[in-house]
């Protein structure tokens, strides 16, 4: 909700308050939240103690809907509403994923993100990874002991905008404030680098549950600037584990199995594969529902040889992010390894061979992210303090851009550029008398079409009609600090606009999304509502100070117009705060940020131009 | 918002060729410590968009006087010298066909999977893109500037810089 801010920049609200923010690693497997606490970063545990919430949600008929290990009891006896892994379909349609035929899911193949049917309505990623979200957001508010100002939610580097979409959709939906996407690798850096006051060039080597992403980042006093990145949005410890899975099924000769022994036997080879971090050799037992044994030996030997070829997969994105980095294996002067997949010894082997050196593996893995995500939400709340003055330089994974011609694909924004970032070109009309154009915006590397992501397509309608070639089409790229995109096209002489957040080929539409806050919020209790009622009275109350005082130092910058107009939004708020109607209160603070929005706009530029010119002024003095 | 205010000037550097990087990259650093969206992540939305709008700025700026060739361009652009990279296709005879050569020297390479030729034919073009550079910086430097003849070279630069686009592609390729 707008609400104007007094303080320059750079300075944090009040320096008594400390805002509740906290950094969530939403894993494929396993998901943790973090939170500063006295200057330090923690992971926020359970009531039993334990900080990993399993990345799994069970739909009961009827009954709200059980995450974590309560979940996590059902995946044998009611796999297809057990949804394990959703990570993998975030963003994603029913062609995109692999293994899709041995998953235990009534998929249920709608245009653009997949959904799957189960015994309590059809549910798509977003929803299912909103509730794993929620059950970290309830923990974090018992565990701190209020409401979240923010919270920053990692993803991989190598997540390309739908994912990120469907990520930042997730969030919105868990009733999260989404403070900034961070990704996975950048986040364990600030951790690692911040612990061990690190400079030079580093390797963020972090290969999770489900996905890879290697990333190279230069530290230099206080700036997390990530040079290149690169990955694999669909390899991750999970895939080890299938080789195990497909090992047993091949020595055993029990297939086809049915889906609850299947999840039976997939856990029985991922426990294998983690013993085999630690002994030569793992036993595999167990028995199926149909009566037949498992009784096998996989010694780490065989393990390393049915995983070679996942193994080397991870280093060619490897090379080619060094490439892009335009850096030599020898000018990295760190591999820090995270998720917990690099606790494979034969993968810190093969890591340590490509670098030449032994990877750094004494942060804790599984915790890293969430703790990276946690000092970074820290900062983005408002709490920074002085010596907590560093500063992240991301970059955008994929390149972004446009169908032209024969199906070919016309570069707009390269992958590995610095974010945020605009770019715009200008396309033609190809027909005498055209008056409408195609925009499709696709994501990946590939020069055809076909071979990258469909991001959205969307029309330009209304171009006056003009000989071919002669209509000058301006198309807008604009990727803000959470790589997402917003694209817009504009007929430079009639002045025609269309603009698309690009979202709605995978994401859920902005209307879906109300629409599941409204019905939370009409479900809600009396008590619930009339708090409700109080935080918008508080906001409103805090709106209408905030925007006296920027009247009172910046009220110049107004023409009498735009005066009377805020001073009129300003008698509806005072208005909406003494009574008790939550939406007359939501209309009258939507109303006042319409109106102060260009007001807040021109102070905040104004006071970066003069932040920028001190900046100036004191490197003269040096 | 006005953006104005020309990319060496938003860093206090002189406008010329040649340029300290370290004080480039510093200047950069300090700039985004201003402007930068995570500096503002706790203002309201048009404050937001604000910041992201100089952040965005600032990127730009830095991408272009990073790169010797963009920084090259943009020189130019503000002297008012038309580098005629569409229209001008007026480049020698001589230097056209020396380009011809390459082009069926890596497309040879390519095809028959030589990676060494290609990584060989790489350093000779980065050796002749160092010497270019080097006349770009008496070409655009302070005194003594000739803005017709920094144009010539900067199209012969981006001649390079394609080839060498290619031999990276195609070393990519036989990689996979």
């Amino acid at each position: 909700m707008a609400l104007l801010q007094l303080q320059e920049p750079g300075m944090s609200t009040a320096p008594h308050e400390h805002r509740l923010a906290v950094g969530i690693d939403l894993g494929t497997t396993n998901s943790l939240v973090a939170s500063v606490r006295n200057g330090i970063a923690v992971c926020l545990n359970d009531a039993e103690g334990r900080a990993m919430l399993p990345s799994v949600v069970h739909y009961p008929r009827g009954g709200a809907a059980l995450v974590g290990r309560a979940a996590q009891a059902h995946q044998v006896d009611d796999p297809r509403n057990t949804l394990v892994s959703v990570k993998r379909f975030m963003g994603r349609g029913i062609h995109d994923v692999t293994h899709i035929e041995s998953m235990p899911y009534d998929f249920l193949d709608t245009e653009g993100m997949l959904r799957f049917r189960t015994v309590n309505g059809v549910k798509s990623p977003v929803e299912v990874s909103a509730e794993i979200l929620k059950a970290l957001r309830e923990r974090a508010e018992a565990s701190l002991g209020g409401p979240l100002v923010g919270a920053v939610i990692t993803v991989p580097a190598y997540f390309d905008d739908a994912q990120r979409q469907a990520t930042k959709d997730a969030a919105r939906l868990a009733g999260l404030n989404v403070l900034r996407l961070l990704n996975e690798p950048t986040a364990a850096a600030v951790a690692y680098g911040l612990e061990n006051a690190s400079e030079g060039v580093y390797a963020i080597y972090d290969l999770g549950g489900g996905t890879f992403d290697i990333s190279i980042l230069k530290l230099s006093r206080g700036v997390f600037e990530v040079m290149s990145t690169n990955g694999d949005a669909s390899l991750g410890g999970d895939d080890f584990d299938h080789r195990v899975f497909c090992w047993i099924l091949d020595q055993s000769g029990v297939a086809p199995v049915s889906d609850s022994d299947a999840r039976r036997l997939e856990g029985l080879a991922r426990r294998a594969k983690e013993l085999l971090s630690i002994e030569e050799e793992a036993p595999i037992r167990g028995t199926l529902s149909t009566g037949d044994e498992i009784d096998l030996t996989l010694t780490r030997e065989t393990f390393v040889d049915i995983t070679r070829t996942l193994v080397n997969k991870t280093l060619a994105p490897v090379r080619k992010a060094l490439r892009d980095a335009d850096l030599s294996v020898d000018e990295v002067k760190g591999v820090v390894m995270v998720g917990g997949a690099t606790r494979m010894l034969h993968l810190q082997q093969a890591v340590g061979e490509f670098f030449g050196q032994s990877p750094l593996t004494n942060l804790d893995p599984d915790k890293v992210v969430a703790l990276g995500a946690a000092m970074q939400a820290n900062v983005l709340a408002g709490n920074r303090t002085a010596d907590e003055d560093w500063l992240l330089l991301d970059v955008i994974p994929l390149s972004l851009g446009l169908e032209t011609m024969g199906g070919l694909v016309e570069k707009i924004v390269p992958r590995n550029s610095t974010i945020p970032i605009a770019k715009a070109q200008e396309f033609t009309t190809f027909k005498d008398g055209q008056t409408a154009m195609a925009i499709h915006v696709v994501q990946g590397e590939r020069e055809l079409v076909s071979a990258c992501r469909s991001l959205a397509r969307f029309e330009l309608r209304g171009i006056p009609p003009m000989t071919a070639g002669a209509a000058r089409i301006r198309v807008s790229f604009q990727v803000d600090a959470d790589g997402l995109l917003a694209v817009t096209a504009r007929e430079m002489s009639a002045g025609v606009e269309a603009q698309v957040v690009v979202k709605p080929s995978y994401g859920l539409a902005d209307d879906e999304i109300a629409e599941m806050l409204k019905s939370g919020f009409e479900h809600a209790s009396d008590d619930a509502k009339a708090r409700a009622v109080r935080e918008l009275q508080v906001e409103g109350e805090r709106m209408l100070e905030a925007v006296q005082q920027a009247l009172k130092a910046d009220g110049a910058l107004l023409d009498d117009e735009e005066r009377a107009r805020i001073d009129a939004a300003m008698a509806a708020l005072r208005t909406a705060v003494a009574g008790d109607d939550a939406k007359a209160l939501r209309q009258a603070l939507d109303g006042l940020g319409r109106e102060t929005d260009g007001f807040a706009a021109r102070r905040m530029d104004k006071s970066i131009r003069s932040a920028l010119a001190g900046h100036k002024i004191n490197e003269l003095k040096v | 918002m006005d953006l104005q205010q020309d990319y060496f000037a938003l860093f206090g550097l002189p406008q010329t060729f040649d340029i300290d990087r370290e004080q480039l990259e510093q200047a950069y650093r300090d700039c985004q410590a201003q402007v930068h969206p995570d500096r503002h992540a706790h203002r309201n939305d048009a404050e937001k968009r604000v910041s992201m709008q100089w952040a965005t700025h600032v990127n730009e700026a830095y991408r272009t006087l990073r790169k010797p060739l963009l920084r090259a361009r943009y020189l130019l652009s503000l002297r008012g010298v038309d580098a005629g990279i569409e229209t001008n296709t007026a480049m020698a005879p001589a230097f056209l066909m020396e380009q011809m050569e390459w082009r069926e020297g890596v497309e040879e390479a390519r095809e028959g999977g030589d990676v060494s030729d290609l990584e060989h034919m790489r350093q000779r073009l980065d050796l002749h893109e160092r010497e270019l550079r080097q006349a770009l910086s008496g070409q655009l430097g302070d005194t003594a500037a000739d803005g017709e003849a920094a144009a010539d070279t900067v199209r012969r630069l981006m001649f390079i810089e394609k080839l060498q686009i290619e031999i990276d592609d195609a070393l990519e390729a036989l990689e996979d």
